[in-house]
């Protein structure tokens, strides 16, 4: 089954180590994710590509526990909605950024927890095409 | 520079009405505070209509009378409302104009409010893959803030459980019933810890204010309520912020916390002179981060002081009396000026069963919306 990146330039893949894209502003340093036109603090358009951290720091989460309107295009029905978990992941001191959480379960989850990206399924189109996007996922689960 | 005093009021209630036009219900507002203020609409020499699903909210004109005034038309995220208060108030105060008139009006579909992300400056992806949704955010900003400051779950729900109450003493609000406490508690949960009746629903409205110049305003009213401060500030690198895929580590306050020592200093008032409260209540937690980002108590105070009731409408601090968001629903145009016309009522003793006791002088109102904005204004006697 074919595999694609919902995006081409937000995280490295494929990848045995993927990791998000950012950019770093080449004048003030500030990190922001995806890589911008131009810097959100000084306004430079000179942003240079910069790869983020995998692990970090859980800062706040919450759950979607609503199907969204369009623009999303996760593929599901009403029936067939399944609530996610949405967390702010500090990477180490460079930057905050929001993305799925493999767990939705908000008593599994915890502000401060560690967490590292993981590359998941997001959609599978009618041509079978498996679409992945990026999310975190407690560190802890993966010698559950 | 000349000081403005609103002189009228208007409301069209807030809730659903069939095949009513936003439009429609804009010039029935507009009719309202004319009547109120006790002139006409020839008299209007300009105006400042905001709406997001209209695009010309100066079709309201053609309702009223097409006299080729000025007519200016706004949209600014939530704070669309208080852009329009501002800058009526602002023609005034420039001496370009004696008599203006703001309106508000939207008729939204229900459900949560959606737009193409590439238009708040984020990536076409960020609203695929499912995050382009403002009650995230707030679910995001209340549940950091419960971990930091000692909020509770039932203080969210002792919050949205007052906005129906007062609700109920508002013959506009959208929502006039009571839901207890175990019930908020224990509806759907939308976006943890934000259950369903945590949050404000889209509906539909209009609101209107009829300001003058200061100097005028005793021909009209006996009651003038002045326009002390209205100011509106943007976020800050540092902030963070509804629709952004990322947020500094660096943090920066909120731009309420700007836009309300701005409002203060040109006031030349403090929060402790405030009698009467309006603040954003997207959802409970909105309200609950609000009083401290607007001064009026510190962080993590609120778990005590809603507990204790200070928050009701016969507390010292009264939030909301009209029911806020959570009663009377966003139609966006609208809500601003909302909260403007209960505060007028407030302060002119004419809120009825809602009423504020003691006598209230000084009424406070604050907007917080996408892509992070937020409008404050300071009104009194």
């Amino acid at each position: 089954m074919a595999q694609v990146a919902f995006a081409p330039d937000v995280f490295t893949w494929p990848s045995e180590e993927p990791r998000l894209i950012g950019g770093r502003c080449t004048k003030c340093d500030s990190v922001t994710f995806p890589r911008p036109s131009s810097c959100a603090r000084c306004g430079s358009p000179e942003v240079d590509e910069h790869l983020l951290p995998r692990r970090g720091t859980l800062w706040t989460f919450t759950t979607q526990g609503f199907l969204p309107k369009e623009p999303y295009a996760g593929g599901e029905t009403q029936e067939t909605f399944r609530p996610f978990g949405v967390g702010l992941v500090q990477l180490g001191d460079e930057v905050r950024v929001e993305a799925r959480l493999t767990e939705s379960d908000p008593e599994r989850l915890a502000i401060d927890m560690e967490v590292e990206l993981v590359i998941v399924p997001f959609r599978t189109d009618e041509d079978g095409t498996e679409v992945l996007t990026f999310a975190f996922q407690p560190v802890s689960e993966r010698g559950a | 520079m000349n000081d403005v005093a609103i002189i009228g009021v208007g409301l069209h209630p807030f809730g659903r009405f069939g095949d009513k036009s936003a439009i429609d219900m804009g010039a029935d507002a507009v009719r309202a505070a004319l009547a109120d203020a006790g002139i006409t609409w020839n008299q209007v020499q300009f105006g400042f209509g905001g709406s997001f699903e209209v695009d010309n909210p100066d079709a309201v004109t053609s309702r009223l009378g097409l006299t080729g005034i000025p007519f200016m038309d706004v949209y600014n995220g939530c704070a669309t409302a208080a852009t329009a208060l501002q800058l009526t108030a602002e023609g005034i105060r420039s001496g370009q104009y004696d008599f203006g008139v703001a309106v508000g009006m939207d008729k939204h579909g229900h459900g949560a409010f959606t737009s193409d992300p590439v238009d708040y400056a984020a990536p076409a992806w960020y609203g695929e893959i499912g995050h382009f949704l403002t009650t995230k955010f707030f679910a995001m900003k209340i549940n950091r803030y419960m971990h930091d400051h000692g909020i509770s779950h039932e203080t969210l729900a002792k919050v949205a459980a007052k906005g129906y109450r007062n609700g109920v003493l508002n013959p506009n609000a959208f929502r006039r019933k009571e839901i207890p406490e175990e019930q908020i508690l224990s509806s759907r949960m939308l976006n943890y810890p934000l259950t369903q009746y945590m949050f404000c629903s889209p509906d539909e409205g209009a609101a209107a204010v009829v300001m003058c110049r200061a100097d005028l305003a005793k021909q009209y009213t006996s009651t003038p309520i002045y326009l002390r401060a209205s100011t509106l500030r943007t976020r800050r690198y540092g902030a963070f912020e509804v629709h952004a895929s990322w947020a500094a580590v660096e943090q920066d306050d909120a731009p309420t916390v700007y836009a309300s020592k701005a409002a203060y200093e040109m006031a030349g008032i403090g929060p402790e002179d405030v009698d009467v409260i309006q603040l954003q209540d997207t959802d409970a937690g909105a309200e609950v981060i609000h009083m401290a980002e607007n001064g009026f108590c510190k962080d993590g105070e609120q778990e005590r002081l809603i507990a204790e009731g200070a928050t009701e409408i016969g507390g010292p601090l009264p939030v909301n009396t009209d029911g806020g968001l959570i009663a009377n629903g966003e139609p966006i145009g609208a809500s601003g000026l909302r909260q403007v016309h209960e505060l007028v009522l407030q302060l002119r003793g004419q809120a009825g069963d809602r009423q504020v006791p003691g006598d209230p002088r000084v009424g406070y109102a604050q907007l917080y919306g996408a892509p992070g904005t937020a409008g404050v204004s300071i009104l009194s006697r």
